[in-house]
């Protein structure tokens, strides 16, 4: 594999937090990587370890609480290993994130100037007057109207999509190399959604930058990105690129994600299509394939032993021990390619 | 901003005449006469009924306490017929003392609540933590008169750093007048240090957790300016509040500690005139400092608008 290629390379990735349980294990193997100017999607749903994993790239858990294993190689360098003086230069300046609730993400004491040029001071050092300008600029690419006033604008005065747009302009503000947008439209209405995946869109455009976003909407998957990585427990469960997914999906737990997204031509006389079972607690996780309780699929090796993440084509990746019988029994795509 | 205000300097009016009905009451319903301790008890009936009928005892309760408020609304609050001198004077006179010792108290509190307390979330759940948490619990259950005692024995007995007791105007030199301050300030604060300590580490815990938080980090901002910049005043909400009422509780609550220290100031003012029975002079000085408190807590609230820009009221662009 070429690593120039990769601008960030995640190798079985273990978090782990210590909490009252005793030490829950978070995320188990997470492997994927990201190329510049590429769209990542991260898809599961709530509890899948999807925010766990986004937030150990800038290590943004509480650490003395939680335990890092793997790698998370940027541009060649284990980001686990640097120390935190280094960290803090690639925080917000290399990689920097937007976070899932505009509400709650700015401080609300502080203008909106202040935060914006706080973090250009910190990383550019330009003069105070020279930050202001660009704080503006930054503003403007946002989409938002007369970034002159509004940044002396306190957070509470602004709507949440304002924020929002707010939040996009801090995360770009020092022109980061991957952004990392976790659940960026989750708490937006759905007009204000489309035009803040437009701004991430045109942003990508101009600079190239690579988008991490983390998602349980698969509309926004279809919409934005170019690969997508499934997430199920704390695992990677599949990896491909967004039309094989949405064609040739191999896990039958992407596969009930898939049937149970409602959809225009379908009947709606029709209930959706639900996965039986619930995610099982952290702290008992299945010795088997973690997805195994819950598969119509399933059998007795499945209980016992856990798949691995296997190459199903090259650009395809599957954790399921029962893939070619699955892909053969849809009708899939490349099935007979596979077996 | 300025309407506020002037409502909030309204609803004094209200919260005035209540107290002073409550302390004209409570003065009057006190058993002991003036008269006698001014005369003294052999004195005949004749001088004590013509100085009853002087100073106004021989009218009806309810028409001295007309007299007594018409003169309070007017702003003279009556004379001390003990000392001889208006109330408002006498106030003057004993005010400075408190004050001072107040605001010593309050910052001796303040400066070492905000870094145990910042030290105590920063480091929850650790030996550091249980320590200043134990050290805050006992700062609010020790009486401030103990705490006044050991300081004496330890600080002016064994290693005679400080004076015993007593006091020097701030005219005679601010070094000397600090110095026979400290010990009455740190008896006085160590209980409002223990409160403020709690609050400013439960607020400061909950801030950390807050997203905003994670999105400093994740700007990779240090972590001192994380917590002294974008945490602490975001918790200070609550402190402002502990500390603004404590303030009221360190004017008020003084007595004690004034008396321990033998500090001329409003608490033993109070004691003494409570002893004499100057009537004019205990009502004066508890409606002097309910208003003191009021205003207090109208600074405070002010000062929320200055700390969090939520909260400033009627703003207009």
């Amino acid at each position: 594999m070429d690593n120039n290629k990769h601008l960030l390379d995640i190798r079985g990735l273990k978090v782990s937090f210590w909490t009252e349980k005793g030490r829950l294990t978070a995320v188990e193997d997470a492997t994927f990587s990201i190329k510049k100017g590429e769209t990542i999607g991260v898809v599961g749903e709530s509890g899948c370890g999807k925010s766990v994993t986004s937030e150990s790239i800038l290590q943004l858990h509480d650490e003395q609480l939680t335990d890092y294993e793997g790698q998370i190689l940027y541009k060649d360098r284990n980001l686990l290993d640097e120390p935190e003086r280094k960290l803090r230069k690639i925080r917000g300046n290399e990689i920097s994130m937007i976070f899932q609730d505009p509400m709650s993400s700015l401080n609300p004491v502080f203008t909106i100037g202040n935060q914006l040029v706080e973090s250009l001071m910190l990383h550019r050092k330009p003069s105070k007057k020279a930050a202001y300008e660009k704080a503006i600029d930054v503003l403007r690419q946002t989409g938002i109207p007369s970034p002159e006033k509004r940044i002396h604008d306190y957070p509470h005065q602004l709507s949440g999509g304002m924020r929002q747009r707010v939040m996009i302009a801090l995360a770009i503000s020092c022109e980061p190399e991957l952004l990392i947008a976790d659940e960026p439209t989750t708490a937006l209405d759905v007009t204000t959604q489309a035009q803040i995946l437009d701004v991430l869109n045109e942003l990508q455009e101009k600079t190239a930058m690579g988008i991490m976003m983390i998602t349980h909407d698969l509309a926004v998957v279809a919409e934005t990105c170019d690969r997508v990585v499934v997430m199920y427990l704390g695992q990677v469960i599949e990896e491909t690129t967004v039309d094989q997914l949405f064609e040739n999906a191999l896990h039958p737990y992407t596969i009930g994600l898939l049937k149970s997204m409602p959809s225009m031509e379908s009947d709606r006389s029709d209930q959706l299509f639900e996965i039986e079972g619930t995610v099982p607690a952290l702290e008992n996780i299945p010795t088997g394939c973690r997805f195994a309780d819950r598969c119509p699929f399933a059998t007795n090796k499945c209980l016992q032993e856990a798949p691995v993440l296997e190459n199903a084509t090259v650009s395809h990746k599957v954790r399921c021990w029962n893939y070619e019988e699955i892909a053969l029994e849809r009708g899939n795509g490349y099935a007979t390619t596979t077996s | 901003m300025l309407k506020y205000t002037i409502q909030r300097l309204f609803s004094l009016i209200p919260i005035l005449l209540v107290v002073a009905v409550i302390v004209f009451l409570l003065a009057h319903m006190t058993p002991g006469d003036p008269v006698t301790v001014l005369l003294g008890d052999e004195a005949s009936e004749e001088a004590k009924a013509e100085l009853r009928h002087e100073l106004g005892f021989d009218l009806p309760v309810y028409t001295q306490f007309v007299n007594w408020f018409t003169g309070v609304v007017t702003g003279d609050l009556g004379m001390s017929f003990f000392l001889k001198k208006p109330v408002t004077e006498v106030f003057a006179d004993y005010l400075g003392p408190t004050i001072s010792l107040a605001i010593y108290a309050q910052i001796i509190a303040i400066v070492i609540s905000l870094f145990l307390g910042v030290i105590a979330a920063k480091k929850r759940g650790t030996f550091t933590d249980q320590t200043v948490m134990g050290f805050s619990l006992l700062g609010i259950s020790v009486p401030s008169f103990l705490v006044g005692l050991f300081l004496i024995l330890l600080f002016a007995v064994q290693l005679q750093w400080f004076p015993v007791a007593g006091y020097r105007p701030l005219s005679e030199g601010l070094w000397e007048h600090l110095r026979y301050l400290t010990l009455p300030a740190i008896a006085l604060g160590m209980m409002q240090a223990g409160l403020i300590t709690r609050m400013t580490r439960s607020s400061m815990l909950d801030v950390m957790k807050s997203n905003y938080i994670k999105t400093a980090k994740s700007k990779g901002l240090h972590q001192n300016r994380i917590t002294y910049k974008h945490a602490l005043r975001n918790s200070f909400i609550p402190i402002l509040t502990v500390i603004g009422e404590s303030f009221g509780t360190l004017i008020t609550g003084a007595a004690v500690v004034e008396t321990v220290f033998n500090i001329p100031g409003i608490g033993q003012l109070i004691v003494n005139s409570i002893e004499r029975r100057d009537f004019t002079v205990i009502q004066g000085t508890v409606l002097l400092i309910t208003v003191t408190y009021v205003l207090l807590n109208l600074t405070v609230d002010l000062l929320y608008g200055v700390v969090d820009p939520r909260v400033r009221l009627n703003r207009k662009k």
